[in-house]
């Protein structure tokens, strides 16, 4: 009999949609005979278990401290909870929650560990797991021994399999964990600064990548921008560079967008920032890379230096504005 | 205050990808090396906190082809000591092989805070800060920016999708997965590079951890599969444009 643990991550006040994605994989891989366990650290716990149906069984911890997301606490409640559980398949998001624990929590227990997974079937002798590697321009399949955990992409697994309401066995952990020696403690939680423009509402983003090549080239797609109707947005380097704002980036850790029109400059589409944009309704993409990831979730795609390209949009554009 | 910054070269995506001739690793003969761009804001971040704080900064890196130059450029950009790792027999080794090494290799620097990338393009078995916080039994943090350095703590923002980011307070020693750094990576001029070339001191130590095992057998490594993708354009711009535009049209999107 195959057991599951996943680690349950909450949005606002919802259970994530990636911890459905990770439930129904849950299921997949232990069978309809076995087990899946689930694990909720949050305010109050019990009131999501309703929505935790897939699962045998949750581990929940609740409480102060187990409001916020805090690295420590979430590390030695999954800690224990696999302790109790022995699961032979663990499962987190590759998210910021997911990059602190599945590698901690492989190594606190001895599980064997593969990151950016986005399948798994199980076989005779463990699973065989597909994932991403080198920002997606490689897909890497592995025979995997159990204990094993998978650090999950967001956006690879159906929600819908994971989504089904029923009543699990609840299991506290807060007498089994010691929090009272902590060695981080969380000061605040800040919103997202609001800024000129909320890109998630924009029906149509010019998205400029490292590509771009400077901040001085920037104007040049701003014209392209302003010539479609669009919003600017950029990829993670292009606001770490300090070229446009942190309310621009689309991304993994910037804002997740999906306009009618998704035109990108210079992006080369790493999963980071694929998880951002590609619900976006028509995706163009200019990357003079042809073996660029972008052109995987791309609807129209052109190899064109993007600095050949931009003129000549400019000039066709300019000639039909009225 | 003694600060601790993991460098790692990686395979420069701008090169091509080339398959080893088993079909399960890349080709490494060949393709370019660069430092891992996570790495270089850590070690961006590391040598800000030297100049708001006084604290000293040690750069390292595993031995292996281009190491030596690395560390260089890091003595370059304001490291104070740089220190080569030995002892190991792989030319290749991932971050979960490789974090016994390095925290053997910090236990013995009494670092009061590691710095590394959140990940590299290679990190197919986990990411480093992790296994080392575990290993050295240390508090780790992970998608972290914006240290600032306290007595006896620190604290950092955490990203969070959607924009939103926690500001934690963490006692030291800790380890950070570092995601960008408080200013962009600064320039470093040839004739700095070239003295720190001529000049810069690295410490060789030998290393005796044995490498993290991971029962995880590579069989394959492949393109993905391209079925799905985009339709491309012609080569030539102008002809591209005209191709876009006419999509874009055909949808009735964005065209006034
Ligand atoms: C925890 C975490 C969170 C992250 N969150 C995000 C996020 O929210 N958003 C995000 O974007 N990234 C995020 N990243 C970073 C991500 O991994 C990539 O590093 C990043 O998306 C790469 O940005 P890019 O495509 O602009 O740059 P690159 O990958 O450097 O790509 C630049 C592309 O431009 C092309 N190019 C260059 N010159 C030209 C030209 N003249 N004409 C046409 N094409 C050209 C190149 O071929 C290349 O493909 C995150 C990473 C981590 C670890
Ligand atoms: N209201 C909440 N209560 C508890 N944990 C939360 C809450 N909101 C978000 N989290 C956690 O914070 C972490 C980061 O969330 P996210 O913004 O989705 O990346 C995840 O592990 C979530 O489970």
């Amino acid at each position: 009999m195959t057991k599951v643990l996943v680690h349950i991550e909450l949005e606002g006040d919802d259970v994530a949609a990636v911890s459905y994605q990770l439930l129904g994989l849950a299921r997949k891989l232990s069978g309809q005979d076995g087990k899946v366990d689930a694990l909720l650290v949050a305010a109050e716990a019990q009131d999501h278990l309703p929505a935790l149906g897939i699962a045998n069984r949750a581990f929940t911890l609740s409480g102060e401290s187990a409001a916020a997301y805090l690295p420590e606490v979430h590390l030695k409640a999954l800690v224990e909870a696999a302790r109790q559980s022995q699961p032979d398949i663990v499962l987190t998001a590759y998210s910021s929650a997911g990059l602190d624990l599945a590698a901690a929590a492989a190594a606190a227990g001895d599980f064997s560990l593969v990151a950016y997974c986005e399948e798994a079937e199980r076989d005779e002798n463990g699973l065989i797991v597909t994932s991403q590697l080198y920002g997606g321009r490689l897909v890497a399949r592995s025979r995997v021994v159990l204990p094993a955990l998978l650090s999950v992409i967001p956006g690879a697994f159906d929600e819908a399999a994971g989504r089904m309401s029923g009543a699990p066995e609840a299991v506290d952990l807060a007498h089994h964990l010691d929090l009272s020696q902590q060695r981080m403690r969380l000061v605040e939680v800040t919103a997202p600064e609001g800024g000129d423009v909320d890109i998630t509402k924009a029906e149509a983003l010019v998205c400029i990548g490292r590509g771009i090549g400077g901040k001085d080239n920037i104007e040049e797609a701003e014209e392209l921008a302003e010539l479609l109707g669009a919003e600017i947005a950029g990829s993670r380097p292009v606001i770490d560079s300090g070229w446009l704002p942190k309310t621009r980036q689309v991304g993994k850790s910037g804002m997740k967008v999906a306009p009618r029109l998704y035109f990108c400059l210079g992006v080369s589409g790493a999963p980071e920032h694929l998880e951002g944009m590609r619900d976006a309704g028509f995706i163009v993409a200019v990357n003079k890379d042809p073996a660029a990831p972008i052109f995987e979730v791309a609807h129209l795609g052109t190899t064109c230096d993007l600095f050949d390209l931009l003129p000549a949009l400019a000039d066709r554009l300019r000639q039909t504005a009225p | 205050m003694h600060i601790a910054v993991i460098l790692r070269l990686v395979p420069d995506l701008s090169d091509e990808l080339d398959l080893a001739e088993d079909g399960k690793s890349i080709d490494r003969e060949w393709v370019g090396i660069a430092l891992n761009e996570f790495d270089e804001q850590a070690l961006e971040e590391a040598v800000l906190l030297k100049g708001a704080s006084g604290a000293s900064v040690t750069a390292l890196a595993l031995a292996g082809e281009g190491s030596e130059r690395m560390l260089q450029g890091a003595l370059a950009r304001g490291a104070d000591t740089a220190i080569l790792l030995e002892g190991f027999e792989a030319d290749y080794l991932d971050s979960r092989a490789a974090a016994p090494l390095f925290a053997e290799a910090l236990r013995a620097l009494e670092a009061d805070l590691v710095l590394t990338g959140v990940q590299t393009i290679e990190d197919l078995f986990g990411q480093l800060a992790p296994y080392l916080g575990i290993l050295l039994d240390w508090p780790q943090v992970s998608a972290a920016s914006n240290i600032v350095l306290g007595d006896g703590h620190c604290t950092l923002r955490q990203e969070y999708s959607g924009g939103r980011q926690a500001l934690i307070e963490v006692d030291l020693p800790a380890v950070v997965g570092l995601q960008a750094a408080s200013q962009p990576p600064r320039y470093v001029s040839a004739s700095k590079l070239k003295e720190a070339i001529k000049s810069g001191q690295i410490t060789r130590r030998t290393v005796t951890a044995a490498a993290m095992a991971n029962p995880v057998e590579v069989q394959s490594l492949a393109p993905p599969d391209r079925s799905a993708g985009a339709e491309m354009t012609a080569d030539d711009p102008e002809e591209a444009a005209t191709q876009i535009l006419a999509a874009l049209e055909a949808r009735g999107i964005a065209t006034r």
